[in-house]
């Protein structure tokens, strides 16, 4: 193929993927004018009978296309998913998860991508998890309860301390911050020693020893270093870098952890993503979960299916549940709505409301019982017969 | 035709109490139903005036008869208000945030506008919400100070009164209800999301109750002559009666006590009329105890009125029967028993073109005796839609009446347009159009090809045959829902018709390696083929007699131009591929519609990665591609039968030196499973990251175990070459994989629950069979014999285990996707492509500016990609193209 034909094809109207695939597969090829040519016209009548017709009901078929194969998952809860140690939802139940918007997933994890300084580095690698990794104060040193004194004891460990890149200064201000703020227990004094790199907890109430376990039981979980909601971070090397997979998720705070590539970094769950990355971001994020379910599961299903499902989810700029409390519970008809779930108190609500259904959709039609406007019937032309004798 | 009128819009509203006695044609005052005679009693339940249910007798509201009156609304006076069920909650919301002495809102003219928006801007969406009151305010308006107002469920409401300090309930009438409600104006309503005009709030407590018309609450009669009341007249009975009984008591004057008792049993049956599955009140029941239907449980449900008779309606020209398999249809045609075809009818308009024809039907009457005689007529539909049934009395007077605007329904025959169902249909692949073929027999016949779209199999079932009655119906039906229509699925843009289980082992067997075929042979598998002449052959034998390849005679039914490279499902992704020179033969190529090198198989043929099957779709059409799925799987039956295609329990039989190794590998694999375990015990095992010690032992166990299995197999694999057939079913993707061979000839392996080795059963063991804390490989469900040696007892009981989850799970699985299924159909049934190629809702909302961001069609597409640039460029070029 020669410099002048792939400028042709540049000029083409056709998709960019299109052109790309065809530049692909005929460079390095010898081509005849004459070839060319018929490949160029093959490609565009292929193009196009591809075109999707109007009035076809897309919805009904994505909806089957993704509902079908459900039939064929399986319904194993927990499976590893790339990564051995780290268990995620898969098969139906994810798929059930993702349309039914759920706040928080019943698997919540993140894949934490890291910037070119991070990345190559085990070591470095390493770091960074320890900022993510959710560590209690008992994984920094002994925790000891002095019942004679009505006092819980934490001596740190230095090389713990130095090891996860915390100094024992931090440690002595968040921990009893962290009580207050994040575990709601006020009733304390506490008195940290940097030198020594102990503190001391003191309740308030000293009558009470269920007072004093209870804060012992405090101290111990307390978390001092990484962020709340990550359980677990498990670093692993691809194709050359150094990945942290998480249990647990939280976008907002990871992606203040310095070394963080924020731009790759992703988690599963949806409504997060959506928060944080905005409405755009969370479709995305549907598209890209449901094809990984599915995909997983060895079915194939076009994409167009499931973004026509994720834009409908997305639509008013929420991540809007698929079923009652979503798209199906919204609807502006009052007959679709009762026909789907709860009957009685949509058709009591729309009396008062005066609703009026306008009858546009498909259910409603087909209770009135005539053409729905869809496919053949939305053709509102009637030809008129040329010629007609008889 | 001239186009039927359409519903325009329905609107939602309440009746008035005065709009209820309007469209009453009765006051309905007597609790009884029939007199000794069996007459209605005037102004019962069952007043003529209502409309008739008996045949013979007319309605004495508009005079017609049972079949044409629709039926007319009674009415009953309530003695005192009662509350409607269904609005306990807006009634609730209306008596807190409104003053409890003047009704108003209890929120100035500005915090209304605060949350509903100015008064004259459209954009006000949110509505007054029982929140935005605060708890026991002063009214505004006029100072009064609020109290705090109790519900109870079902339909109790009380205000609380603080009396010295103690908390006093006061119980608020539906009277005391009304009255306030009365007062509450317009504006404030509107502010609620109440629109007045068309539903005061007081309305939602009762005065007058309407009696629906008996059409809708019919009485059956028993065998005895007994009559038998439906639910609805049942509980209008225990209505009027009580009302009565209240009316009586109010009139003499009765004790407060009793009155108040009265009210709540009025109250009690209004409201398990209106709704029998009231929280806080027990359902009303039938005499043998099973609970009434009332009204709302005739709406709701899968099989209340709307979703099971207004969403779902039941159809005629219909017919149900068992599916067999014939493969020598086309994947276009359905094989219908004579006596389906003689009930079923198509209707046929009367011109002067066709008459002569129709007479012939109509002559030939309703009794078709033989497949092969002519069709006949069953009804004959004269232009004022009277139908005559055909009989053979009749024939032929009725063939002398027939003129143009006369229809006859004549009978089904060969070439008709029929729609096939088989439930669940998941997809529309589910009910596709065929041509009739009309068989002896007592089964739908269908080509084993067209299984895959139905899912169906053979086993027993049934499937679903429509006949499309007008001339628009059998259009979309040939045009839009045909076999041929449908090859490719709108899921991936692949074909989901195609070769499946013999199909494929069949054209395996014909094009693996290159064999030689004389006439006869070549004959014989090319006999049902749609073919004129055969090729060159490919040589001569010794005695001067042509010999075919096998690659030959597979070209038969290729189209001419086609060129395609690929490789076959058999291919074990060598790393540096031989192509032509393949010792598997799994390097397809085929040149201007020869097949020079490859086995066919699966990849090639099969229902859903046909690869061939693809590429003629695309570049020939749906009808070539459903004449090649025709010619193939005809063809290769023909082969698997040339030389017979069998499995038997000595298919499994090893020699003695791979029974020796089998043995060895799984001694092997258990003492490494106690090694492992004394590691363990000892604590000398490292755990994995993350991981605790027993479940990284239980990780490692699982592995080693895992790995033993498959090693068995290998050493069975190495047995059992090409000649048998497991290993070729296997190999070409016909049915079945090297694991289940493993499992007949080695060994079944490891039994599991979700996904961990089998852990419950006893205390501290799985089966009484073995020691406490046995953690050791048998103990835990591995299984080390095959399915051809037989389980041991305490292997089967770990088998039967395993597969118990395999039930449990698809049990589940079918009702969790049956309903996300239907959650999402209802969520997106709506959407369209507009003509300006943007995706739609019917109301007009657009949910994408492009259908899936480029336009293409994935039911049109190249597995989602719109221009197949592959297949073009090696059709041209004829050439390899990756």
């Amino acid at each position: 193929m020669n410099s002048d034909m792939e400028q042709r094809i540049d000029a083409l109207d056709l998709p960019y993927r299109t052109r790309e695939d065809l530049k692909a597969t005929l460079a390095d090829r010898d081509v005849t004018e004459e070839q060319f040519e018929q490949i160029i016209k093959m490609v565009f009548s292929e193009y196009q009978k591809s075109r999707i017709e109007p009035c076809e009901a897309v919805g009904v078929v994505a909806a089957q296309s993704i509902g079908e194969p459900g039939t064929q998952m399986t319904m194993r809860t927990f499976h590893y998913a790339g990564v051995a140690e780290i268990n995620v939802t898969l098969g139906l139940p994810r798929l059930i998860e993702i349309m039914d918007a759920r706040r928080e997933p019943s698997t919540p994890t993140m894949a934490v991508y890291l910037l070119d300084d991070w990345a190559f580095n085990r070591d470095r690698a390493r770091e960074v998890s320890w900022q993510i990794e959710a560590a209690p104060l008992h994984e920094f040193g002994d925790i000891t309860i002095d019942m004679e004194n009505m006092q819980v004891l934490v001596m740190l460990n230095k090389g713990v301390c130095d090891r996860r890149k915390i100094s024992v200064d931090e440690i002595i201000e968040a921990a009893p911050r962290k009580i207050r703020e994040k575990r709601h227990f006020r009733d304390f004094d506490v008195e940290g020693d940097p030198k020594s790199a102990s503190l001391t907890f003191t309740p308030k109430n000293r009558e009470s020893y269920q007072n004093l376990f209870q804060l012992a039981e405090h101290v111990r979980n307390v978390i001092v270093q990484g962020i709340d909601d990550i359980e677990r971070v498990v670093v692993r090397k691809e194709g050359g870098e150094y990945i942290l997979y998480t249990e647990g998720s939280n976008l907002k705070d990871v992606f203040e952890v310095e070394g963080v590539d924020t731009s790759r970094t992703r988690s599963n769950n949806i409504s997060e993503i959506a928060d944080v990355l905005g409405i755009e971001a969370g479709r995305n994020a549907i598209i890209q979960e449901a094809l990984s379910t599915l995909n997983e599961q060895g079915i194939g299903v076009d994409v167009r299916h499931i973004m026509l499902v994720a834009d409908m989810m997305c639509m008013d700029g929420e991540v809007k549940q698929i079923g009652r409390h979503g798209i199906a519970g919204e609807k502006e008809s009052v007959l679709s709505r009762a026909a789907f779930e709860v009957t009685v108190n949509h058709l009591l609500d729309a009396a008062i409301a005066n609703e009026v259904d306008e009858l546009n959709g498909v259910t409603e039609n087909v209770i009135v019982g005539q053409p729905i406007q869809l496919g053949t019937g939305d053709v509102k032309l009637v030809a008129k017969p040329l010629n007609l004798k008889i | 035709m001239t186009s039927p009128k359409r519903v325009g819009r329905i609107e939602f509203g309440l009746f008035s109490p005065k709009e209820i006695r309007k469209m009453s044609v009765r006051k309905i005052i007597w609790a009884d139903t029939y007199d000794d005679d069996g007459f209605p009693y005037p102004q019962g339940l069952m007043d003529l005036s209502l409309g008739v249910i008996d045949p013979g007798l007319r309605c004495k509201t508009c005079d017609q008869k049972a079949a044409d009156c629709p039926g007319h609304f009674g009415h009953i006076e309530l003695a005192k208000p009662v509350i409607h069920v269904g609005y306990t909650r807006l009634i609730r919301k209306l008596l807190r945030v409104t003053c409890r002495s003047c009704s108003r809102l209890l929120m100035t003219a500005e915090e209304v506008e605060k949350i509903i928006g100015p008064e004259d801007s459209d954009l006000s969406g949110d509505i007054v919400s029982e929140k935005d009151i605060k708890k026991e305010r002063v009214c505004p308006h006029c100072g009064e100070q609020q109290l705090k107002i109790n519900f109870e469920k079902p339909t109790t409401f009380s205000e609380v009164f603080v009396e010295d300090g103690k908390k006093v309930e006061h119980k608020l009438t539906p009277a005391d209800i009304r009255a306030r409600l009365e007062k509450i104006p317009d504006e404030d309503l509107r502010a609620l999301g109440v629109n007045p005009d068309v539903a005061r709030p007081e309305w939602t407590i009762l005065t007058v109750l309407p009696v629906p018309p008996v059409t809708m609450r019919p009485s059956i009669i028993l065998e005895n002559g007994q009559r038998s009341e439906d639910d609805l007249t049942h509980k209008l009975v225990d209505i009027i009666r009580i009302n009565q009984r209240f009316k009586e008591n109010q009139d003499a004057g009765a004790p407060q006590l009793i009155i108040e008792d009265l009210w709540e049993l009025l109250q009690y049956h209004v409201t398990t009329y209106l709704d029998n599955e009231v929280a806080g009140c027990p359902p009303a029941r039938h005499r043998s105890g099973r609970p009434l239907k009332t009204l709302s449980q005739r709406l709701k449900g899968k099989e209340g009125r709307f979703r099971g008779s207004l969403s779902g309606k039941r159809v005629n020209f219909s017919a149900r029967t068992v599916i067999s398999p014939d493969p020598n249809l086309s994947i276009g045609e359905v094989g219908i028993p004579l006596a389906i075809a003689n009930e079923m009818t198509v209707p046929v308009r009367v011109t002067q073109f066709n008459i002569d024809e129709m007479k012939q039907y109509i002559l030939n009457g309703p009794e078709r005796p033989t497949i092969r005689s002519p069709c006949g007529a069953n009804y004959a539909i004269r232009p004022d839609n009277r139908r005559m049934r055909l009989s053979e009395a009749n024939l032929e007077t009725v063939a002398e009446m027939i003129e143009p605007g006369w229809t006859v329904e004549r009978q089904l025959k060969d070439n008709d347009i029929v729609l096939f169902n088989r439930q669940p249909s998941l997809h529309r692949m589910s009910i596709m159009a065929h041509r009739v073929v009309v068989m002896d027999g007592k089964t739908f016949r269908l080509n084993p090809a067209v299984c895959p779209p139905y899912n169906a199999d053979f086993d027993g079932d049934e499937m679903n045959l429509h006949i499309p009655q007008t001339e628009e119906a059998r259009a979309e039906a040939e045009i839009l829902v045909s076999v041929q229509a449908n090859i490719l699925s709108p899921r991936t843009g692949g074909p989901i018709i195609g070769g499946i289980h013999d199909h494929i082992s069949g054209i395996f067997l014909l094009t693996h390696t290159v064999r030689h075929f004389n006439k006869a042979d070549v004959l014989y598998l090319t006999q049902h083929l749609d073919i004129e002449h055969l090729p060159e052959p490919a040589r001569l034998d010794e005695d001067g007699n042509p010999l075919w390849t096998n690659k030959q005679v597979f070209s038969l039914v290729l189209p001419d131009n086609l060129n395609m490279v690929f490789k076959a499902s058999s291919c074990q992704n060598c790393e540096t591929c031989r192509r032509e020179m393949c010792e598997n033969d799994a390097y397809i190529r085929i040149v201007n519609g020869n097949l020079i090198s490859g086995t066919i198989d699966k990849k090639g043929i099969g229902a859903f990665d046909g690869q061939i099957l693809h590429r003629i779709i695309r570049q020939h059409g749906m009808k070539r591609a459903a004449r090649f799925i025709d010619d193939v799987t005809k063809l290769s039956i023909r082969a698997i039968m040339l030389e017979g295609f069998s499995f038997g329990i000595d298919d499994e039989d090893l020699t003695k030196t791979e029974y020796g190794q089998i043995d060895e590998v799984l001694k092997g694999a258990i003492s490494d499973v106690e090694r492992r375990i004394k590691i363990y015990n000892e604590g000398q095992l490292e755990p994995m990251p993350g991981r605790t010690l027993e479940e990284t032992l239980e990780m490692q166990i699982m592995q080693v175990l895992g790995k033993a299995r498959d090693r068995t197999g290998e050493i069975a694999g190495r047995h059992l070459g090409m000649d048998n057939s497991a290993v070729v079913m296997a190999v070409s993707g016909a049915r079945g994989s090297m694991l289940n061979l493993t499992q007949m000839a080695g060994c079944l392996g490891q039994q599991s629950v979700r996904g961990e080795r089998i852990m419950r059963g006893y205390e501290d063991r799985t089966l009484p069979h073995f020691r406490r804390n046995d953690r050791g490989a048998e103990a835990h469900g591995f299984i080390t014999n095959s399915y051809k040696s037989g389980l041991s007892p305490t292997e089967f009981f770990f088998h039967a285990i395993g597969g118990r989850e395999g039930l449990v799970d698809t049990a589940v699985r079918t009702s969790q996707s049956g309903y996300l299924q239907r959650r999402m159909i209802n969520a997106l049934q709506d959407l369209k492509v507009a003509y300006d190629g943007t995706v739609r809702t019917t109301g007009g909302r657009i949910i994408q500016f492009r259908y899936g961001e480029d336009g293409t069609d994935p039911g049109k597409s190249s597995y989602g990609a719109p221009v197949d640039v592959k297949g073009i460029v090696e059709s041209v070029l004829k050439e390899e193209v990756k």
